[in-house]
């Protein structure tokens, strides 16, 4: 679409928009935010940048088959549900670690459930954008 | 609040099945769109309108202080719009293919697995 | 907790992702061979941990039942998770034959692994919004094997299955938010005794028959199974038979779960209402079978004509009957699934399913035409065929509760089965082809051949045992059946569990 202010915007909005679905995505364990709308809003940016360019110009931008993504994300989601095994706790049990923790801080909490909603994020990204894109080339 | 919402779902789904007995498949799509968020309300009725604080626990305590908003509803109805999201988005893509396919998204013209027996050229 | 539960969802799930991520690559396929003979090993061994522990039940991510999500298999359960991953095995062969490079580039396999979890994990599963969940993967992914390739009857047939699945998904969903507004809690185990606790009556026999409906379209049952004949007929042959096989099965089992384990209150009504459309279903079935005239599409109207049976043997209630559908839904999957394997086979070297197309195969293929002859007499109920004791365990049952008339179409739409076997084997079998070629099995290069006549020898292997030697099937069934109609150990190890 040829559209000045679109195509300006889109230079700005795709960079924000990535970088506010990971902030979403970091969040979301306790406040509002989380893998699937962290993914939504990270698609919407490929999303913009296929309407203002064209659909091949956004594939070449995201270096990988979007459907690969979605089924990568799949796996992160298996490994952080399995993860549990080894600390021998059921199926999808959150493990926690928390790095350079002090006295009476948290340090940087990762965790295996992060790994899970990760999975999420890529699968939503990946699959609404596969949608997406093979609507896009056939209209 | 929950008569309002019951009326609510009332008029979605009355609008809903009034589209989805058209024979335009695109009009059934939109019904079906309505009919699941009347479904979500159902569902979020279900759980009892509770106005409490989000159902958090606060640092330190194990269980949350004060009253709660149910939170297995919003739960629930968070996968329920997640997965109706996704296969309604499948459906939109399968009925455009569709249209662009046979040319048609009239039901009653879609003949092609099941043909009329003896006359099947015909309406093709 | 027992991981022998987790299994049979995560093994199908990780052969996916590997299968998707190598669907280039011909290794690809074999991971999925791989991938499903493992779910069938440690499907054997969840059902050999039930037969020596009794039911089985695990919490996921440490939460105690009724909070968290339980995973929970008795012996239905066990027994279908391994008939799944047997029915999947055949089908993975089945597909190295079958399916074009196109479809296999496309994420065929690994979309078939999807199914598989979906089916798997519907059959394991205590908790009834999770039930819903399975329900949507096993879905989505039927309808992406259904019009994968993309061609005008496919996608006309994946419309109606599309639209249609989708109403009873809704349904579905509305009868859970109600039962939960009405008990507070969506846990099978719990929600036996809640619903004994709710005052308003009429209110859960709603809820009861929006369950009916919803697991009815699954199911496809009388009124509601017109997206089944519209659309099994279009994708390829091995997508219709694992269709077949598993999807509307799984209808059947949330039937027998949620009406033995739920509800079980206004059998009166509910009970009654399911026995007259079990007959329907049967009768329709067999009768608009008898006016299709193509191979495929009179299988599947059998499919609908013989979830009737099953429907009838849970409509009966009693521990006979009960039995009988366990049995039914077990030999009926071996049975159908091998019925399409053949239709594909005989589309492979006569060139069509149509069956005025058709002709020959007794002639130049005559081990296919023995082996149809297994699955299609164990259809109709011929002794000493497995579909024969299935028959003869619901008909008895049925006169057991002096069901005189429900016995009496019992029998006559088994005679009507056979009508249709002979139709088939009379247009497709016997005189010779149309168009004079000689559809041999030879054609078909060897590597491929052998694919798909393997998964139909074994499947056929498997109902001839089953129908030789029914006691220890039976016996199975009958303790399956004690354990549906009296649930307190499952409610018990439940509840009971710790993770």
């Amino acid at each position: 679409m040829q559209s000045l202010i679109l195509t300006t915007a889109t230079r700005l909005l795709v960079a924000l928009l990535l970088v506010f679905s990971i902030y979403a995505l970091l969040r979301g364990h306790n406040l509002p935010g989380g893998g699937f709308i962290g993914g939504l809003i990270g698609a919407t940016a490929f999303i913009l940048y296929a309407i203002t360019a064209t659909v091949e110009e956004a594939k070449s931008a995201l270096l990988v088959d979007p459907s690969n993504i979605a089924v990568a994300g799949l796996g992160f989601a298996a490994i952080g549900g399995l993860a549990s095994v080894l600390a021998g706790k059921p199926f999808l049990t959150g493990l926690w670690l928390f790095l350079f923790a002090e006295e009476g801080g948290k340090g940087m909490p990762l965790s295996t459930v992060l790994l899970f909603d990760a999975g999420v994020y890529l699968a939503v990204f990946g699959g609404i954008l596969t949608l997406v894109f093979a609507l896009e080339e056939e209209t | 609040m929950e008569l309002l919402l019951a009326v609510t779902t009332g008029i979605l789904t009355a609008v809903a099945v009034y589209l989805m007995l058209s024979k335009n498949l695109l009009r059934y799509l939109w019904g079906l769109v309505l009919l699941s968020n009347a479904v979500n309300f159902v569902i979020f009725l279900g759980g009892r309108l509770t106005p409490g604080a989000p159902p958090l626990i606060d640092e330190g305590e194990y269980a949350p202080v004060g009253e709660v908003a149910n939170a297995l509803p919003q739960a629930l109805v968070l996968t329920a719009i997640v997965i109706s999201f996704g296969l309604m988005a499948f459906a939109l893509a399968l009925i455009y293919r569709t249209y662009m396919t046979i040319g048609t998204v009239t039901s009653t013209e879609m003949r092609i697995a099941e043909p009329r027996p003896r006359k099947s050229e015909s309406d093709e | 907790m027992s991981w022998l539960l987790v299994y049979p969802i995560v093994i199908p799930l990780l052969t996916a992702v590997l299968t998707y991520i190598l669907r280039h690559n011909p290794a690809g396929r074999w991971i999925s061979v791989a991938g499903t003979l493992a779910l069938l090993l440690t499907s054997v061994m969840l059902l050999a941990s039930v037969i020596r522990e009794g039911v089985i039940a695990a919490q996921m991510s440490d939460w105690n039942a009724p909070f968290g999500i339980t995973l929970v298999a008795d012996y239905l359960s066990a027994v279908m998770v391994v008939i799944t991953a047997i029915t999947g095995l055949a089908t993975v062969v089945y597909c190295l034959g079958e399916i074009p490079e196109r479809l296999e580039r496309s994420g065929f396999f690994a979309l078939l692994q999807v199914l598989l979890m979906g089916v798997c994990g519907a059959f394991v599963t205590g908790d009834l919004f999770n039930l819903y969940v399975w329900f949507e993967v096993m879905l989505i992914s039927s309808f992406g094997l259904l019009v994968m390739g993309g061609s005008r009857e496919q996608l006309d047939g994946g419309v109606k299955y599309v639209t249609l699945n989708l109403v009873s998904t809704i349904m579905f969903l509305s009868g859970v938010g109600i039962l939960y507004g009405i008990t507070g809690t969506l846990n099978m185990a719990d929600l036996h005794a809640a619903v004994r606790e709710v005052e308003n009556t009429g209110l859960l026999t709603t809820v009861a028959v929006m369950f009916l409906v919803a697991f009815g379209v699954k199911a496809a049952l009388f009124p509601l199974f017109f997206w089944l004949p519209a659309s099994y007929h279009t994708p390829p042959v091995a997508v219709s038979a694992i269709f077949a096989g598993l999807l509307t099965k799984v209808g059947v089992y949330a039937l027998i779960r949620v009406f033995t384990l739920i509800f079980d209150q206004d059998v009166g009504y509910t009970h009654t209402l399911m026995l007259w459309m079990a007959v329907a279903t049967m009768v329709m079935g067999v009768l608009g079978a008898a006016a299709m005239n193509d191979f495929r599409r009179i299988l599947s109207f059998h499919i609908v004509s013989q979830i009737g049976y099953m429907i009838l043997g849970l409509a009966l209630f009693t521990p006979l009957g009960l039995l009988g559908a366990v049995f039914y839904l077990v030999h009926h999957i071996i049975v159908k699934a091998n019925l399409f394997f053949i239709a594909g086979v005989a589309k492979r070297i006569g060139g069509s399913t149509d069956l005025s197309k058709l002709g020959g195969l007794y002639a130049n293929a005559p081990v296919l035409a023995f082996l149809f002859l297994i699955p299609a007499f164990s259809l109709a109920g011929f002794p000493p065929l497995s579909g024969f004791w299935a028959k003869f365990l619901i008909v008895k049952a049925a006169l057991d509760a002096q069901m005189w008339i429900v016995a009496g179409v019992a029998l006559a739409v088994g005679l009507l089965t056979v009508f249709s076997m002979t139709k088939i084997w009379g247009a497709a079998f016997w005189p010779d082809h149309p168009e004079g070629t000689k559809p041999r099995l030879s054609d078909i290069p060897v590597f491929e051949r052998l694919a798909m006549m393997l998964p139909v020898g074994a499947l056929a292997l498997l109902t001839c045992v089953i129908g030789l030697f029914p006691e220890p099937f039976v016996t199975f069934a009958e303790t399956a059946a004690g354990q549906l109609l009296d649930p307190t150990d499952y409610i018990s190890t439940v509840l009971g569990v710790q993770p």
